[in-house]
């Protein structure tokens, strides 16, 4: 059978499995569509929150990411990890215990008030589109490359997909979804890094073949990557280019944005008891765990590989670099999607592939009679194109196919999933028309979780220029703003309503303020960004990526301080932290 | 209010789980922004295996370590639920 033909069969199956649950865990109560009934057992919420959390940029371009970037790249492998620490420790079994169905919903509770809420639910909004517009183009990306249809049309297939089970399922359906999901993904990425492991070290486990010997050399891979990378003018491997400070910042603007991120909450509300939130969360990063350990290992194996392919004898003999005419089958296939690009710049008909940008290496590499690097190689192949590499069978590449559209699918359908319930429940129910009916909200639910399929169908089909920027923005801001006003609310009972609204706002404001000014977001047509987006300008040397920190502590200085000038909260709402510190119910009068 | 003897218990639980977070989050740092990031450079100096120790913490260990310590802290939370009684069911 042909590639195509097998990766058409692969997908469809998957596709087939993914309604097929939907139709059988469809949701009949706003219950069911907001959070599965408080049902789902604790595994298998770990499973959906694995699925949920890893994205198409997780699957596909992590692996290539770190390669590129080195030590550099651990700031994503804690900061996407660490932040399920908190998680665990500070938010998800108090919000379990609150046992209501939307993060706004507690913040608008905690703090009596219905504009925290907004508030709340207007940061929820944003975070998210800023998400889903993401996974949408990493929909139409993955389908366009693999079943060769055209990225529009892969993005309404993905789209007419999400739509019928989030649609008809709600959190039910999507939960059990991603629980199938998070095996077609984690199953696509590992099998292919056990055989390059394999290959290259002769180990089978890609989390020590990390640190084995490089198979016949007597080397380890890492030293080997960093004499590889350094002879060729690249930065040493096994260390940083970024400031203490910044990789520190950073680091903890994604933890902290992780935990404070309401697609990720939200599937803590859906198991049935607090100590299974508790558990749910060390599931969660388990299954998270065997991704995000086996990536810098791709990424480490990919990048010796891809050197090696290139550089087949020693730096600077003539015959030291590949034949253009006898390159690898797979970088030509690579070649005709325009992600791998070759240009001989020095006429000599081989490849160079060196880092042309170090000034402390060109003079080494005009006397080699180079002319410049030779080959362009977008970082997402490291994971695409690893089956291809290793020359492993069709069905894994089809196989990996079919993860990618799951990875960027399950994403999607967790994110749209909490902006329709923000929609429905926090603003429809809770400020519009309170005396909506069970079924009314049901039907709003579903109407604003299509009405935000299309918006992220749109988003993803012509991704206005500041998609891939505003990630930083959308970790930052639930850093800088929900994170500190939920932690708060659990943990110090005189924080009130004007010190959480005030210590938001201020988070939200320095936090946009500061990314606006060096990177520009929403005000281009006004001359954003104002200041050049280099280190000696940045405040403290923390760069736009790592500033929620910052933000998140002014919100924690202003929310206290405020809170300790005004009134403290009514005793019914003090009572509400008391109640949800217990996992137990207690009757009122006994508190 | 009334039942001073059951608020007493439950302040010692919150103390108690405060302690343990404390705790619990004493160790997330130290392996995370200590070992991988703050004094990354002085544990480059020692080598495990293949890894050169600081550089293991930033891409493996710490992720390890993140997994063992939401297990533990769920394993100590629920001994200390059932001890103060505030356990469900």
């Amino acid at each position: 059978m042909s590639l195509q033909a097998l990766t058409y069969l692969v997908v469809g199956a998957s596709f087939a499995l993914y309604i097929g649950i939907a139709i059988w865990s469809r949701a009949r109560t706003t219950g069911d569509f907001y959070v599965a009934g408080k049902h789902v057992s604790p595994i298998a919420n770990g499973m959906a929150t694995a699925a949920d959390w890893m994205s198409a940029a997780s699957f596909i371009s992590m692996a290539g990411l770190i390669a590129h970037l080195g030590y550099d790249g651990s700031v994503y492998l804690m900061g996407w990890t660490g932040g399920y620490v908190l998680l665990a420790l500070l938010l998800a079994p108090y919000l379990r215990k609150f046992g209501r169905f939307t993060v706004p919903e507690f913040i608008g509770d905690r703090y009596y008030s219905r504009a925290a809420r907004i508030v709340a639910v207007i940061c929820l909004i944003v975070i998210s589109f800023t998400y889903v517009a993401g996974q949408m183009r990493g929909v139409g990306i993955v389908f366009s490359k693999f079943l060769e249809v055209d990225v529009t049309l892969g993005l309404i297939i993905g789209m007419g997909v999400v739509f019928t089970y989030a649609v008809l399922g709600g959190m039910k359906g999507i939960t059990y979804t991603q629980v199938a999901q998070y095996c077609v993904l984690i199953f696509a990425y590992t099998v292919p890094a056990i055989f390059i492991a394999i290959q290259v070290t002769g180990n089978p486990v890609p989390q020590i073949a990390f640190g084995a010997d490089v198979a016949g050399s007597g080397m380890a891979l890492l030293d080997k990557l960093d004499d590889v990378v350094t002879s060729l003018g690249f930065n040493q491997y096994t260390a940083g280019t970024k400031s203490t400070i910044d990789v520190f910042c950073i680091t903890m603007a994604l933890m902290v944005g992780t935990a404070g991120l309401p697609h990720v909450i939200v599937r803590f509300f859906t198991v049935p008891r607090v100590r299974d939130a508790r558990i749910s969360a060390g599931y969660a990063l388990l299954f998270i765990a065997i991704l995000y350990t086996t990536a810098p290992a791709v990424g480490a194996m990919a990048r010796l590989n891809l050197i090696e392919t290139v550089q087949t004898g020693p730096v600077g003999a003539v015959d030291g670099n590949l034949e253009y005419a006898e390159r690898p089958d797979w970088m030509r296939t690579w070649q005709a999607t325009g992600l791998l690009a070759f240009e001989d710049l020095n006429g000599d008909g081989r490849i160079q592939y060196y880092n042309e940008a170090n000034p402390a290496f060109a003079d080494e590499a005009k006397a080699y009679g180079w002319q410049g690097n030779e080959l362009v190689v977008d970082r997402d192949i490291m994971v695409l194109a690893n089956p291809e590499i290793a020359g492993l069978p069709n069905w894994v590449i089809a196989l990996v196919a079919a993860g990618g559209i799951a990875a960027a699918l399950s994403t999607a359908a967790g994110l749209l999933l909490v902006i329709s319930a923000a929609v429905s429940h926090d603003l429809i129910k809770g400020v519009i028309h309170p005396g909506i009916s069970e079924r009314g909200e049901l039907l709003a639910g579903r109407v604003a979780a299509a009405f935000a399929i299309l918006v992220a169908g749109y988003l993803g089909f012509d991704p206005p220029g500041w998609v891939a920027q505003v990630v930083a923005f959308a970790f930052g801001l639930a850093a800088a703003s929900l994170f500190p006003a939920i932690l708060l609310g659990i943990f110090f009972k005189r924080a009130n309503r004007e010190g959480a609204i005030a210590g938001m706002l201020t988070g939200l404001v320095f936090t946009y303020g500061y990314i606006e000014y060096y990177k520009g977001l929403f005000l281009k047509w006004a001359g954003a960004p104002w200041g050049e987006n280099v280190a000696s300008n940045w405040l403290f040397g923390i760069s736009p990526e790592g500033i929620g920190v910052v933000g998140m502590c002014l919100n924690f200085a202003v929310a206290i301080a405020v809170s300790a000038m005004t009134a403290a909260p009514p005793r019914s709402v003090q009572s509400l932290v008391e109640q949800i510190r217990l996992p137990r119910t207690f009757d009122e009068g006994r508190l | 209010m009334q039942d001073s003897s059951i608020t007493t218990a439950h302040r010692a639980y919150w103390r108690a789980n405060l302690r343990l977070v404390a705790a619990c989050l004493v160790v997330w740092f130290a392996c995370s922004y200590g070992c991988g990031v703050l004094f990354v450079d002085e544990l480059n100096a020692i080598r495990i295996g293949g890894f050169r120790l600081g550089f293991w913490f930033a891409q493996q260990g710490s992720i390890y370590v993140f997994v063992a310590l939401i297990f533990f802290y769920a394993w100590r939370m629920n001994r200390l639920d059932r001890r103060f009684d505030v356990d469900e069911e």
